[in-house]
């Protein structure tokens, strides 16, 4: 404990172009940069199987496959192949991004195509009857009744990212893995631990700013706590279950 | 005025849901489609607003061939009311019943303003429409349903269902105003439901229809008890049919009795000086409506709110025979109580007298 | 392939302290989390705090989790007692709201029906609620199977043998056989739990089996 506190309270950790600040903006840096191109690939997809009901199977496949995959050895396996052919400085970087984009679709395709294919069918229909365009029907009406799940997608793929994001310091990227990796490899525990806490507040954090987040954008007509007991057991499961296993 | 010309819908897979069907569906009434399910009803509603594409034959609504118009066009300008009211979760209810207008171009207050005249009109609170969806009760949701396709004063409704998702007493409720409504605006309706009691009591035509979408009969509520086409309209009318049609039978003049009468909060003896031997009295308020009758050589005191028999229903002069002769029927005295539209007493008749004013109808004429 | 025939011996090693690593905390898991799952479904305040603070801990990422584990448990780095309590907090984690969510599935006319005929309340847990339950409980648990497998592997970047050490092995030596044979062996040890699992659960489930009522097919 002492070790965790002296490393932490040591101001030169705190400095430099190595120190904490600089570490956790890396760290974020990779996970944001990860999570947009997640998203805008996993979120119209899901939208787009949701709404036409077509490739419902291999969401369901693709999602439960991917959790068994390891993702520190695929991670060093697309450094290992991907690396040389790339050489230079994005030799790390790319394939590890790339693995963290692999990894983070699945959840927020899931979360998409839950979302619209959950949304009550007598509201799709009174939208169509109503005269709404297709078009009309998934902006106005299934994207806004989607948000809960989609939300929990993007949670879920956020968490995964900023856990694996620690991993890539293994392969010599920076973040705040690397104080967890430098610290082994210098049997310095309290760099160790004083990251290790780091990245757990890191990833604390960005989940409680994604709650917020999802709390301003949904509307609270969706919200669980007003939904009716019944309501609340017709929601889907399936697929979301898979959605929220994240861990890395 | 809507016009199914020998429709068709074959679905793919071969199976007839409609089958040839041709009826027309009078401008400013209700139309109401009815039968077993799987006789194409709802198959039939849907492709009026071409939910559904017919595989052959021609729909017209005021002479035009729907098959020409487009179909987001079309559907703006028909309402359209579904049995789960099929809101928007994420919407209030203000912004539910205004979709319509919106997505017509109009103005987001003149939208919401239309949308608070409507909720008023389906008999909601105003303050409902700042909540949400799943705040509200099944009946309430389904008023919601109506007001939200009334919301750009279509001309046509189609309603698929609307009232058989909640509870009985809710469900007579709901029809009764919808009738009300529907003598106030007059749209040209079709109207769903696989409820005979339903049709018979919101259609001013009903068609039954058989499995496969073949119309079997289509007439008057009246029409339909009184001469049924065939078996299955017989069986799916079910029983007692003689005395529903007298629903539709306006009582002719009726033999009417005076009928003494004693105030509420007079003393008892009043009420046994006024029966005058008869075992019933009957008690009015100040208006002269009537309140129930009493039974004065059992009670003590003045005559109380809660020693009133209730059993007696109350017809209105000039209203069906059946709620004449219901009245007699189900009055402790026997005499049957008519009331004008005011609700004051007018006199009391007995179930002999409306039986035979039933018997002097010319024979075969169900109204 | 020729390195996977000439290592056969060590792998099976490595696969089975991966699988004893990932097995364990499951057990233990599911042990803690039924009693858990319970309390959180009969006392409904302890509902949102629960849920929540097992959500908490389940953002922690796992290398993160296992490098702080000492500082609880006062073991050395390198003691693989880490990385079992470790995966059995996201296990417990990941199943109390799942056994929780089970249990509410049951139909309340079955309760119902179970108290008016005299059943007490812990043999109605046992012999209605839980089996009841089993379904739901089950998929998380196979969730929780395959998400273990995956992250014992972590484990390796410190020093903790299992199936993990072929990546590292094989990083540090610039060579992508073993990683490959690493990743589908662990890939095959979460089919074979995730498989075990579901015909597990469809033994202890044989009224389910009957999906389609017998009649149908009779006439």
């Amino acid at each position: 404990m002492n070790l965790l506190w002296d490393w932490l309270s040591d101001p030169a950790n705190w400095d430099g172009p190595y120190g904490i600040p600089v570490r956790v903006v890396e760290h974020l840096g990779y996970s944001a940069v990860t999570l947009v191109l997640a998203a805008l690939i996993g979120i119209p997809l899901g939208l787009w199987i949701g709404h036409t009901g077509r490739g419902r199977v291999l969401v369901v496949n693709l999602v439960n496959g991917m959790r068994s995959v390891p993702t520190l050895g695929l991670l060093f396996v697309a450094v290992l192949v991907v690396g040389p052919l790339l050489g230079g400085d994005i030799a790390f970087l790319v394939p590890s991004i790339f693995v963290l984009v692999v990894l983070a679709v699945p959840p927020i395709l899931a979360g998409a195509y839950a979302g619209v294919e959950g949304v009550d069918p007598g509201a799709r229909d009174a939208a169509r009857g109503m005269g709404m365009r297709p078009a009309e029907v998934l902006v106005r009406v299934e994207v806004p009744c989607a948000m809960p799940l989609i939300f929990s997608g993007l949670r879920s793929a956020a968490l995964q990212v900023v856990a694996t994001a620690t991993l890539a310091a293994s392969v010599s990227l920076g973040g705040l893995g690397r104080f967890l990796i430098d610290g082994q490899a210098y049997r310095d525990y309290g760099q160790m631990a004083g990251g290790a806490l780091l990245v757990a507040a890191l990833a604390m954090l960005v989940d409680l700013v994604f709650a917020g987040v999802q709390r301003l954008v949904v509307s609270p007509g969706l919200s669980p706590v007003r939904a009716t007991r019944r309501d609340r057991r017709r929601q889907p499961t399936g697929v979301l279950d898979a959605a929220v296993a994240h861990q890395t | 005025m809507i016009s199914f010309t020998d429709v068709t819908k074959v679905y793919p897979g071969g199976t007839t849901a409609v089958g040839g069907l041709s009826l027309v569906a009078p401008t400013g009434k209700i139309t109401v489609l009815v039968g077993p399910s799987g006789c194409g009803k709802t198959t039939s509603l849907r492709m009026i607003n071409r939910m559904i594409e017919p595989t052959s034959g021609t729909i017209e609504i005021d002479g035009r061939d729907t098959a020409t118009l487009d179909p987001n066009e079309l559907r703006r300008g028909i309402g359209y009311v579904i049995q789960s009211g099929g809101l928007f979760p994420h919407r209030t209810i203000l912004d539910n019943v205004a979709t319509v207008p919106l997505l017509l171009g109009w103005s987001r207050t003149r939208s919401r303003q239309v949308a608070a005249e409507l909720l008023e009109r389906v008999g909601l609170a105003p303050e409902l429409g700042k909540r949400y969806p799943n705040q509200l009760s099944g009946g309430q949701q389904q008023r919601v349903g109506v007001a939200r396709a009334l919301a750009a004063d279509p001309p046509v409704m189609l309603m698929d269902e609307p009232f058989s998702a909640v509870d009985p007493v809710v469900r007579e409720q709901l029809q009764d105003e919808f009738l009300r409504l529907q003598a106030e605006l007059g749209k040209t309706i079709v109207f769903v439901t696989h409820d005979i009691d339903e049709a018979i009591k919101l259609g001013d035509q009903v068609a039954v229809l058989r499995v496969g979408g073949v119309l079997v009969q289509l007439a008057s509520p009246a029409k339909l008890l009184a001469d049924p086409h065939d078996d299955f309209v017989a069986d799916f009318l079910g029983r007692d049919r003689g005395y529903r049609g007298l629903a539709f039978a306006a009582a002719p003049e009726l033999p009417l009795r005076d009928e003494p009468v004693v105030l509420l909060g007079s003393p008892v003896a009043d009420g046994a000086r006024i029966a005058a031997g008869d075992r019933w009295v009957l008690v009015v308020d100040e208006a002269r409506s009537p309140l129930g009758w009493a039974e004065p050589e059992v009670l003590t005191g003045v005559i109380d709110r809660h020693h009133l028999h209730r059993g007696g229903t109350v017809a209105r002069l000039g209203g069906s025979l059946r709620a004449a002769l219901d009245a007699a029927l189900s009055s402790p005295s026997r005499r049957g109580v008519l009331v004008d539209d005011d609700g004051s007493l007018v006199g009391t008749v007995r179930a002999q007298d409306v039986l035979a004013a039933i018997e002097r109808r010319p024979e075969g004429a169900p109204a | 392939m020729k390195w996977f025939l000439g290592h056969l011996p060590q792998i099976g090693s490595l696969l089975l302290n991966h699988a004893v690593l990932a097995l364990i905390p499951l057990v233990v898991g599911l042990l803690l989390a039924i009693p858990l799952g319970w309390l959180a479904r009969r006392y409904r305040l302890l509902y949102t705090p629960l849920i929540a603070g097992t959500g908490l801990l389940y953002t922690i990422p796992s290398l993160a989790l296992f490098i702080l584990m000492p500082l609880i448990l006062g073991t050395g780095i390198l003691d693989p007692l880490n990385v079992v309590v470790a995966l059995t907090i996201y296990t417990v984690a990941l199943l109390v709201r799942t056994v929780a969510d089970g249990l509410g599935s049951v139909p309340d006319e079955v309760l119902q029906a179970a108290t008016a005929m005299g059943i007490g309340r812990v043999r109605r847990f046992f012999g209605v609620e839980l089996p009841l339950a089993v379904p739901v409980i089950s998929a998380g648990l196979r969730v929780a199977a395959v998400s273990n497998v995956s992250i014992v592997s972590v484990a390796a970047l410190l020093g903790i043998p299992q199936l993990g050490s072929l990546f590292t092995d094989g990083f540090a030596r610039d060579f992508v056989d073993p990683i490959v044979v690493g990743i589908i062996a662990c890939m095959v040890l979460a089919f074979a739990l995730d498989l075990s699992i579901l015909g597990a659960s469809r033994a202890l489930t044989p009224w389910l089996r009957t999906s389609r009522p017998a009649v149908g097919r009779a006439a």
